[in-house]
């Protein structure tokens, strides 16, 4: 069963001469994950916030597609639908967020995140 | 370094440069900018991957709709330029530092045993938007995710609109 999915690790060493590992791919979503969770940590602006999900998002998005197109022509179908769907949930996300983040200022006045405490005793 | 190559670190640094704009720059317009880039840079990566139906949707969709309205958010939000917490950067850098190097030694501990071909392997021309196509309709794969995703939209659209619409003081 394992063995089955395993395919020949020989040949797949041998054809390792392709220019661009998969790891490459890892590095940079690796890199632009941690820039978003920094963006979000540091930022005190909601909207900057939200724009460090939306790094976040991306991040997974291209981890994904990039194990996909490696992985050969019907995973990288599902890793393009798989992709799609995570698009079209960052849209939404970034259309209901942004209202909410507008409707906040409205109520106190101020983007921080901090700021709406009213249920603080 | 071959043309693939050199692609790739082109646009590997356009999307860590437009993240780290999105990260210090002071001045929100430049943000959403940066964030443009860096999603401009991951839909050619999408490209380079092979998976250009799902660059155009990235273009479309983010660049095209997302950030615009990241846009009028900002318009219609005050201007904030408070300071960025520093320190906290400071720390988290150092966090993620070591958090990359152990994800990389790992990494490079794994090389050559990846369970994975050592290249992608694109589809034929267009036949990978033909097989989308069918995949999202197909009754037994992903139609019901497909509809759900529609709804999803289309609720989260009108719940925008009304959450962010003008509040008009009820008379009387």
């Amino acid at each position: 069963m394992i063995a089955s999915l395993l395919p020949d690790l020989a040949q797949a060493t041998a054809a390792s001469a392709h220019p661009i590992p998969v790891t490459w791919y890892l590095t940079l979503s690796l890199v632009l994950f941690l820039v978003g969770v920094l963006t979000i940590v540091s930022r005190r602006n909601l909207i900057y916030v939200l724009m460090g999900v939306e790094l976040i998002l991306n991040a997974a998005s291209l981890n994904f597609v990039a194990f996909a197109a490696y992985r050969g022509p019907q995973a990288l179908l599902e890793g393009t639908i798989v992709g799609t769907f995570v698009v079209v949930l960052a849209a939404s996300e970034a259309a209901i967020a942004l209202a909410i983040v507008l409707n906040v200022f409205g109520a106190f006045g101020s983007v921080r995140p901090e700021d709406p405490n009213l249920m603080r005793e | 370094m071959n043309a693939m190559t050199l692609t790739f670190l082109v646009l590997a640094t356009a999307t860590i440069a437009g993240s780290l704009i999105v990260l210090w720059s002071g001045y929100v317009v430049y943000s959403i900018f940066g964030l443009m880039l860096s999603l401009l840079g991951v839909a050619g990566l999408y490209v380079l991957l092979g998976s250009d139906f799902l660059a155009v949707t990235q273009i479309v969709v983010y660049v095209g709709g997302v950030l615009v309205l990241y846009l009028f958010g900002i318009m219609l939000s005050p201007p904030d330029r408070r300071e960025r917490n520093v320190t906290l950067i400071g720390a988290c850098s150092v966090l993620g530092a070591v958090a990359a190097l152990y994800l990389l030694g790992s990494a490079r501990a794994m090389e050559g045993r990846w369970v994975l071909p050592a290249e992608p392997t694109a589809a034929p021309e267009g036949e990978l938007i033909r097989q989308v196509g069918r995949a999202f309709l197909d009754r037994e794969r992903y139609l019901l995710a497909f509809e759900l995703a529609s709804v999803l939209l289309l609720v989260a659209l009108i719940g925008a609109v009304y959450i962010a619409r003008r509040r008009v003081e009820a008379e009387e």
